[in-house]
């Protein structure tokens, strides 16, 4: 029932983004996301779109599983697009009754579908490449300055992966969950908004039930394997940059660099 | 009339990297009032074989029929299929919610568009085919023993009083204690009821002695569907599968084996213990 949702979930494959060093993806895609607030000028998408397209191209990932990811967010970008086209104030080129359309409305509307679609598109690249594992241990090697004053940084990224782990175990569940009560006659698809609420108690109270039991039984594992946080604990797979994270952070910079001058030229 | 199953195939996953061929062609018929067992390792198929069964998946390919209607039609009723076709998922009482065992019961049959006394009445039914001690009627589900939830849940989908039921791994997880006596009751309940049940298992000694008919499924084909003396005489190949026959089986073989010329289609205890007894004169030679 969910597997159509592939917005944000790992691609299992091999390709030079995959290979990368997830810290690099993560401080790249932030990069990328400042970068498309930066450029202001339709040369300025283009170059971002470029940049993206080679970027799609690096990670192997078919263009038709991200586009099938992007289908959930189109209903966001059409309500987008709909209020910044009717509703900006400026020179008028279409009328009907209270609908008008002006010239700023048009480029302000397009510019915010496309920015959107950039920065849904970049981030789900970095997601589809990258485990959330190593996702949590990026962020917590980029965070470890702060343990300094005393933030919990190990284990907020602990709390990050387990988090993000429970993610497809418990969409599983609802999934099972939801047909073993169609299976016994409930209705998960009436447009009544009441009887819709009502319909959710028997999915609902199964799976906070189930979710509380798992982590439950996490937990005790976790205290049964002698974790007690981040103090002293070593890694198996240690974070190493290697020649091709240098290149790729140079890259990034340059890419940044000539999204500044775009927006100082054009 | 019961259900025909015609050409079958599902893919999960469809078009991507992932893509599982779950279901490979795949035809049979579940008449009326048949035991039925269907068996396969982990990964054969058989879960999702049973959900396409009430519609809940829809095969990729191929019709299933139910009483001569194809379930994928427009003007097809599903929620009247999934009330006669019940289906008892794996963990059944994970399902639970209500806030005591009765009102669980009758969730299905409130579904099914009845008044609350006869909703009643079917549960309380139902709970008596499970042999659910009176006593709990009116607890929480989830202070129930595992054995005792299962029994709930598995009450839950009876009420609909489905014409056929299909149990997913009833005794998964179960001590031997509680599988037996799982067992013994969906037994009980097929003598008393007159209905199919499809009962879906990897273990060959839950299934062999009270089922009429066994199906075996690997790799999402169905391999075997015969009687269960015919399926155990593949013993070979049903190894090969990751399956074994009862193990009686194997304690018939070796006897012939050693030269004792008894019949090696024995399914319980009982019938090898006679067959042997019938020729005891060969055993004093």
């Amino acid at each position: 029932m969910f597997d159509t949702i592939t917005l944000g979930q790992y691609y299992q494959t091999d390709s030079l983004l995959h290979r990368l060093d997830p810290r690099v993806k993560l401080v790249g895609t932030f990069v990328y996301l400042i970068s498309l607030f930066v450029v202001d000028s339709f040369a300025g998408y283009l170059l971002a779109g470029l940049f993206l397209a080679v970027m799609i191209m690096l990670s192997n990932v078919p263009f038709r599983y991200i586009v099938r990811g992007m289908k959930t967010i189109v209903f966001l970008l059409l309500i987008t697009v709909v209020f910044n086209l009717f509703l900006t104030p400026g020179e008028v080129i279409w009328h009907a009754g209270i609908f008008k359309i002006t010239r700023e409305g048009l480029t302000f509307a397009i510019k915010m579908a496309v920015r959107l679609s950039l920065l849904i598109l970049g981030s789900s690249i970095m997601t589809l490449t990258t485990t959330p594992t190593q996702l949590t241990d990026a962020l917590e090697s980029l965070l470890r300055p702060l343990k300094k004053v005393h933030v919990p940084v190990h284990e907020i990224a602990m709390m990050m992966s387990i988090a993000l782990r429970f993610i497809p175990i418990l969409m599983e569940e609802t999934d099972k969950i939801m047909k073993a009560q169609i299976a016994r006659g409930a209705d998960f698809e009436s447009k009544n908004i009441v009887k819709k609420i009502k319909s959710m108690v028997p999915l609902l109270v199964p799976l906070f039930i189930s979710a509380f039991r798992r982590a439950n039984d996490l937990a005790m594992a976790m205290e049964a394997r002698c974790y007690r946080g981040g103090e002293g604990r070593t890694k198996m797979k240690p974070l190493v940059y290697h020649g091709r994270d240098r290149v790729a952070y140079m890259v990034l910079l340059a890419f940044f660099a000539i999204c500044i001058l775009t927006r100082i030229f054009f | 009339m019961g259900i025909k199953i015609d050409d079958i195939c599902f893919e999960y996953e469809r078009g991507t990297a992932m893509q599982v061929t779950a279901l490979d062609h795949i035809s049979a018929e579940i008449p009326d009032n048949q035991f039925i067992g269907l068996i396969g390792h982990t990964g054969s198929g058989k879960s999702t074989f049973v959900q396409t069964l009430n519609g809940l998946l829809k095969p990729t390919s191929g019709h299933i029929y139910y009483n001569g209607e194809d379930i994928s039609g427009e003007k097809f009723d599903k929620k009247k299929l999934r009330s006669d076709v019940g289906l008892v998922f794996q963990y059944p009482e994970h399902q639970l919610f209500e806030i005591d065992v009765l009102s669980d019961v009758m969730f299905g049959p409130r579904n099914l568009g009845l008044s609350d006394a006869e909703a009643k009445k079917r549960a309380l039914e139902a709970l008596e085919s499970v042999h659910m001690p009176e006593k709990y009627y009116k607890s929480s589900p989830f202070d129930l023993s595992g054995g005792q939830k299962r029994r709930a849940a598995i009450a839950g989908v009876l009420a609909m009083r489905p014409k056929i039921l299909i149990l997913d791994e009833p005794t998964a997880g179960l001590d031997p204690k509680g599988r037996d006596s799982i067992l013994g009751m969906i037994s009980d309940m097929k003598k008393k009821l007159n209905m199919t049940i499809i009962l879906v298992s990897h273990s060959m000694d839950d299934v062999a002695r009270y089922v009429d008919r066994i199906m075996v499924m690997g790799g999402g084909k169905l391999l075997y569907d015969d009687e269960p003396v015919k399926v155990f005489r593949h013993v070979q190949e049903l190894e090969n599968l990751g399956l074994a026959a009862p193990q009686i089986t194997y304690i018939m073989k070796l006897l012939r084996e050693k030269g004792l010329d008894v019949s090696t289609d024995a399914l319980t205890v009982e019938e090898a213990a006679a067959e042997i007894m019938a020729h005891r004169r060969e055993l004093h030679v």
